[in-house]
């Protein structure tokens, strides 16, 4: 059962990979096949049943794209 | 359902003019985070630069000026003398704050303006392409130093955290980095204590954010941030190098 | 009213205080150093702002950021000092900041000496800075002028937007004459500053911001245009001048500031001679008051630029004189101020002198 809840706003993404990188649980990946409306490959969730809600994607994401919400224990 | 992060509402709705993984976007966010959190950004007036960032006063959701290349400092200086109980900030690039800026970045530390800097330092000038700044490493090479930067012709990396901390007027001064979620976290802090110093009156306080700049570099975002955490803090070691002590102190 | 015997540089300091001056920042530089001095203790005695800024670019830059947040700004400086302020200006003008710049002549270029000068025309008028704009000039003649012109001056810059320089020479500035401090200004209507960058708390309307760039050109050449037309406004509602004796005038001088003052007692020397000189006194220098040259009668010999310079004014003069009459010139340079009996001379060789 995920912890966190990771939400995208695909169209501001830039495709840098720095919440690939610093994922701990290493569940985002860029979809090589997918774009928005400026040209960027996209990111994804691979399993998002292990997110832990660390934020560690949010806070590298130099565009704001990503919104954590936590399931409240 | 709680939100544990989402973006700040320090930041206004125009879409970043960074590339793709640069620094900027997240120091951007770290000082309106701190803004919106402290309550102040309806009695802060930012003052934007020349550089990558000349865009900041699009950004960030406060009043803003525009100055001209290096001049931040002294305009943030007339604009706190004439409002010295609102919070006032510059945010400078390398070329900027230590190049033609540095007459200007002294003298307001100097006086202790009651300003917070922040120093964005990438090692390179960005907007124009990649050229040596005062802060590029020995070996560095870039437009105008393609053999790599050589202290006999170029001169040596300059140290700004360094120097500044040896001027009274300074309150508190911190060296961070952005390369990973616990050093950018950490420099969220340091930002977070300048301005606390900044609402007391403690004095000029200036936090060095060591950065990337992936473009000009020739790498990837990722390899940018690991060039930062493995050669510039070789030069830029982080660390408080100035602090007045307990702000809450009478 | 008393009067007071004053120093012209004190008599600046005080009558930027009577124009509601909020913050002043400046620099060290001779021949105008007392307006600094006297300023720095009677602002902080008012629990106003003065600041002793690095440099001269440092203090226009001040400037800027007061202004930019709502102040009655004020700088002075001198030649070299007000070449190093023309990036400021460019950006003040850019960004449509109100301010007061006061410029105390002295010989150029480069150090050039600390005697009075009036070689810094093209400077004032034609800008140093990049760009398309204009500074409202003004040129008085007398201690006197100067505080009137000055305590207006703020209202002037509040109404447009825009810089005003009050420009004098190091005689002015070092000379003492009797002056009134308290004769009642203009009224003018200037409207609330809705622009400010004073806190999102404080205002209407979203956030301000002071700026100068535009990177599009189509929205560049368009703020172009609003600062033209801003400047055809001044044009048309601020130009000021002094015409004397044009009537039956056999010759005209065209002269301002300390020139404007010597070349009167030159008119008098004339007209003992039998020879009737009117003058043309620019009191503002830009806009340049051409209208006044059409004062001038047929009978006319010709006109006699004189300045404290290599010749700067002449092309005013020579625009606005549109090739009716022969125009001499007559200049002193490096410090160095004409006796009375050189303009006269002047006149009386007046084919000796005049220029292609």
């Amino acid at each position: 059962m995920a912890k966190g809840i990771v939400t995208f706003e695909q169209e501001k993404c830039k495709g840098c990979n720095l919440c690939v990188e610093y994922c701990p649980k290493h569940i985002l990946y860029q979809d090589k096949k997918e774009f928005n409306e400026a040209g960027y490959n996209i990111i994804k969730i691979s399993n998002p049943d292990l997110c832990i809600g660390c934020a560690f994607c949010a806070i590298m994401c130099p565009d704001s794209v990503i919104k954590v919400e936590v399931v409240d224990s | 359902m709680t939100i544990k992060y989402q973006k700040t509402k320090g930041l206004t709705d125009k879409p970043l003019t960074y590339c793709p993984g640069c620094t900027h976007g997240i120091s951007h966010k770290l000082v309106a985070e701190v803004l919106e959190e402290l309550g102040v950004l309806g009695k802060t007036v930012g003052v934007a630069s020349v550089g990558c960032s000349v865009y900041a006063y699009e950004f960030f959701n406060c009043d803003m000026q525009q100055a001209p290349h290096g001049r931040a400092c002294a305009e943030a200086t007339g604009i706190k003398r004439v409002l010295p109980n609102h919070i006032v900030f510059t945010y400078q690039g390398d070329g900027d704050l230590a190049s033609i800026g540095i007459a200007e970045t002294i003298h307001a530390a100097n006086r202790g303006e009651n300003i917070t800097v922040i120093f964005i330092n990438n090692a390179i000038y960005g907007m124009t392409g990649g050229q040596m700044a005062p802060t590029s490493l020995i070996g560095q090479k870039t437009t105008t130093s393609q053999e790599g930067r050589q202290a006999s012709i170029h001169g040596n990396p300059i140290k700004i955290s360094e120097i500044f901390s040896q001027i009274e007027g300074v309150a508190y001064l911190e060296r961070v980095a952005l390369y990973d979620p616990k050093h950018v976290i950490s420099a969220k802090k340091a930002i977070k204590k300048a301005f606390e110093y900044q609402i007391a009156k403690k004095g000029f306080t200036m936090i060095e954010i060591l950065s990337s700049c992936p473009v000009n570099w020739g790498m990837n975002p990722i390899d940018a941030l690991k060039w930062v955490e493995k050669e510039m803090t070789k030069v830029y070691p982080l660390g408080v190098f100035k602090d007045k002590g307990d702000i809450y102190e009478t | 009213m008393s009067k007071l015997l004053m120093k012209g540089n004190e008599a600046i300091a005080l009558a930027a205080i009577k124009g509601g001056v909020d913050a002043f920042f400046g620099y060290p530089i001779t021949p105008q150093n007392e307006i600094p001095e006297y300023l720095s203790k009677y602002l902080l005695e008012q629990n106003k702002v003065f600041v002793q800024a690095e440099s001269e670019i440092a203090a226009i830059n001040m400037v800027y950021g007061a202004s930019g947040a709502g102040a009655r700004v004020m700088t002075s400086s001198s030649s070299p000092g007000i070449a190093l302020k023309q990036e400021g200006i460019s950006y003040l003008c850019g960004s449509e900041l109100p301010c007061v710049i006061v410029s105390v002549m002295r010989g150029g270029p480069g150090l050039g000496g600390i005697q009075p000068s009036q070689a810094d025309y093209y400077q004032a008028t034609r800008g140093g800075g990049n760009g398309d704009y204009q500074v409202l000039v003004y040129a008085p003649e007398t201690i006197q002028e100067t505080i009137d012109i000055l305590k207006e001056s703020f209202d002037i810059a509040d109404i447009y937007r825009n810089p005003v320089m009050i420009l004098v020479d190091g005689l002015i500035g070092q000379m003492m004459e009797s002056v009134e401090l308290d004769k009642p200004k203009k009224n003018r209507k200037i409207l609330k500053k809705d622009y400010t960058t004073c806190g999102t708390d404080f205002h209407q309307g979203g956030k301000n911001v002071i700026n100068s760039l535009f990177l599009d050109p189509v929205k560049l050449e368009a703020h172009n245009h609003h600062l033209y037309e801003k400047y055809q406004m001044i044009k048309k509602q601020e130009t000021q001048v002094e015409t004397i004796g044009l009537d039956d005038c056999q010759y005209v001088i065209v002269a301002y500031g300390t020139m404007a003052r010597i070349t009167r007692s030159a008119i008098k020397s004339l007209k003992e001679k039998g020879i009737k000189v009117g003058m043309i006194r620019p009191i503002t220098l830009w806009p340049y008051p051409k209208k006044a040259f059409e004062l001038i009668p047929k009978s006319c010999q010709g006109i006699l630029c004189a300045e404290m310079s290599m010749g700067q004014m002449l092309d005013d003069v020579q625009i606005s004189n549109k090739g009716r009459f022969p125009v001499a010139f007559f200049g002193r340079v490096g410090g160095m101020v004409p006796e009375p009996e050189e303009i006269v001379d002047a006149i009386l060789n007046f084919d000796q002198k005049v220029v292609d």
